[in-house]
């Protein structure tokens, strides 16, 4: 079922809000942007994936998210680890594969978890099977709602992964227990290579919600304002009993599916016609037509953004590498693992002195 | 204490656990208004409601992911498979997911898999697999296969109390087969401590699971033409107890391991190798291996039992280690 548009949650926002969503879009950028360097300087072990062209999509849609709400981010969702308050260190340290890394050199990338024991963003790592973790935060959901929780369970899923037959049942799981999870389902046009008229005979990536009878809908993915509003209402939805939601979001990956792609089968004139439609550069125009922001209001919080993230990276690249003789620790619960996830506020929260949202436990029934 | 069947003893320990922990919830195909295939969570609906007693669509993927998110949200999800056959559905869940979170993260994932496996009843291809050999080879993942109702029970309670994802092969021909007395109170049989369930000096029997039975049988009747047999059952494949087999082959100086699984690839090619890597010394005879054939479950009674491993080719490879 197509879902109503009536509602236009970012008409709530404040100016701080508004500044705050550029921020943690550029500093996404800024934070890939430095991890481009360092992967060119042979300083990231494996793969470096980046999300150019789609960080507006992943930081508006978790900036519909309470502060204490759950997240499943996928390998190009660094945007919404950065609103949850993923400190961007944890991020470095884990594409240098350091020892002090939230795997403590295990697993790479956004392959991380942080699940705070009260209170706080809760932050469910991914794994490479994609599908799989629409099933596994469906059962966040109906975790926490056994507990009593009004917590929002959202996750993320592209062209590509909507094909797996995980997708499937974990949607259907909880289609029919009204679970409350929030699926982003991104149409970036690619899988590794293969486009998305090779992945699905749909005309949009939403109409695969139709299999499940939940709600709906498909937004501008390079449209900050827009994919908030879908994503807020699909929270809301959530939050309030209603059940899962499916948002579909039209973007682009402007990039390889890593960097060592050469990108060979990817058009020339599609990739042209995104670049004209970049997210950050429209929300940026917009902020400074609708006299939100002016260009130096902007160009300072660029400044601080970069800086974070040079700041941040250089804090990485001194941490030391896993000692060899961790290899075995760990394997099964019970020896001792120390987290080591950091959270932290946006400049803009911190000067607020309180998170953006009510807390999932104060909010809903 | 009364006598109970091994089907009943499961049934109680997990009863009794979902009693004593609220956040013990039960999810699998079936298992709620009807009380699951084999009836293990009979009447547990009425007693205990439908938020912790959850028919799912039949999605074993599904479903074994929702268990493991709702372990992150600290509950301890049991999740039932109808036949052990359809956890190959939710493989990469459980050898992908659930078994590699506490390496990367250090985050616990409590949940239990249970599988009703094995074969002897013409199950056919379908219904009748032992598949403990896909998961023993998995770091993460404990794997156990009781062969009492006394081990059924305390077992499970320690697979549910344990912080890891443990793979619970309960054998559907041993359901109402066997009956012993068991406790009716809180007991635990700890994971990875396997059992002499019978003591001998001229070969050691090392088996889990439905051939403790037919290897216990073999034992008495070779007691009666004076070899006496000692039979470890291993409990436990993972974390498995190298202690209690090895202890037992250095002072018999023989082995004859044991599985109703497929022969090649099996678990017995690890506690054979495990034998001759540390009591090499102690070995008066070959490690012989008593398994299923190489090929799949077959469906007529005809076929099948010359498929399995019966009391008669376990007495005979026992006779042939003996005399060796």
């Amino acid at each position: 079922m197509p879902t109503s548009t009536a509602t236009r949650p970012s008409d709530d926002l404040t100016r701080d809000d508004r500044l705050e969503l550029y921020y943690f879009a550029r500093l996404t950028r800024d934070i890939e942007e430095r991890l481009a360097v360092l992967y060119r300087q042979n300083k990231v072990v494996g793969g470096l994936y980046r999300s150019l062209g789609q960080e507006g999509e992943s930081v508006a849609s978790a900036y519909a998210l309470a502060e204490d709400d759950a997240v499943a981010a996928l390998i190009r969702n660094l945007g919404s680890l950065i609103v949850q308050g993923i400190r961007p260190r944890a991020v470095f340290t884990q594409y240098m594969a350091k020892g002090t890394s939230p795997t403590r050199g295990r697993d790479l990338n956004l392959h991380f978890s942080h699940i705070p024991d009260a209170g706080g963003p809760i932050v469910v790592g991914p794994i490479s099977m994609l599908g799989d973790l629409v099933p596994v935060m469906a059962g966040v959901g109906l975790g926490a709602r056994m507990r009593g929780r009004a917590l929002v369970a959202m996750t993320y899923i592209g062209d590509g992964g909507t094909s797996t037959g995980a997708f499937h049942e974990g949607m259907n799981f909880a289609a029919v227990q009204k679970l409350p999870l929030v699926v982003i389902a991104e149409d970036n046009k690619y899988a590794y290579s293969t486009p998305v008229s090779q992945q699905m005979a749909l005309a949009r990536i939403d109409q695969r919600a139709e299999a499940y009878g939940i709600p709906h809908e498909m937004v501008d993915g390079n449209d900050m304002l827009a994919v908030y509003d879908a994503s807020r209402r699909a929270v809301e939805r959530a939050r309030h009993g209603d059940g899962p939601s499916l948002v579909g979001v039209d973007t682009m990956r402007m990039r390889g599916h890593a960097e060592h792609d050469d990108m060979r089968y990817m058009s020339k004139p599609l990739l042209d016609a995104w670049k004209a439609r970049d997210p950050i550069a429209r929300y940026h125009a917009h902020l400074v037509e609708t006299e939100i922001a002016t260009e130096t209001d902007l160009a300072e919080i660029d400044a601080m953004s970069r800086a974070y993230a040079e700041a941040e990276a250089d804090l990485a690249e001194a941490e030391p590498p896993p000692e060899p003789d961790t290899v075995a620790a760990g394997v099964f619960a019970g020896d001792h693992f120390q987290p080591t996830v950091e959270i932290v506020y946006s400049p803009f929260r911190e000067k607020r002195g309180t998170p953006r949202h009510a807390p999932a436990s104060e909010a809903g029934s | 204490m009364a006598v109970i069947t091994y089907l009943d003893a499961i049934s109680q320990g997990l009863r009794d656990e979902m009693r004593r922990d609220e956040n013990v919830i039960v999810l699998g195909e079936d298992i709620a208004v009807f009380g699951g295939a084999f009836k293990v969570t009979r009447g547990f609906l009425e007693e205990f409601g439908a938020d912790r007693v959850i028919d799912t669509p039949i999605s074993e993927s599904g479903f074994t992911g929702a268990a493991c998110g709702a372990a992150v949200e600290g509950l301890r999800p049991v999740v039932e498979f109808q036949f052990a056959d359809f956890i190959a559905c939710a493989f990469d869940q459980i050898v992908n997911y659930a078994a590699k979170n506490y390496y990367r993260w250090g985050i616990p994932m409590p949940v239990v898999f249970r599988g009703p496996s094995g074969g002897g009843f013409r199950g056919g291809p379908y219904h009748s697999q032992n598949p403990e050999a896909w998961f023993t080879h998995v770091p993460g993942l404990k794997v156990v296969q009781p062969a009492t109702p006394y081990d059924a029970k305390g077992l499970l309670v320690a697979a549910i109390r344990d912080n890891n994802p443990v793979i619970y092969l309960e054998h559907k021909h041993l359901y109402r087969r066997i009956k012993e007395e068991v406790p009716e109170d809180d007991y635990v049989v700890p994971i990875g401590v396997a059992e002499v369930k019978r003591e001998g000096s001229d070969l050691t029997i090392v088996t889990y699971g439905a051939m403790v039975h037919e290897s216990l049988a073999v034992a008495e009747r070779l007691s009666r033409e004076g070899a006496e047999c000692e039979v470890v059952d291993l409990r436990s494949l993972s974390p498995l107890d190298r202690d209690a087999f090895l202890t037992s082959v250095r002072k018999t100086g023989r082995a004859l391991v044991v599985h109703e699984a497929h022969l090649t690839g099996g678990f017995g090619g690890e506690v054979a190798a495990i034998i001759a890597e540390q009591a090499f010394d102690a070995l008066d005879a070959p490690v012989t291996r008593v398994a299923a054939l190489d090929v799949p479950s077959p469906f007529a009674a005809q076929l099948e039992d010359a498929m399995l491993p019966t009391e008669e080719k376990i007495y005979t490879a026992a006779r042939d280690v003996l005399e060796y």
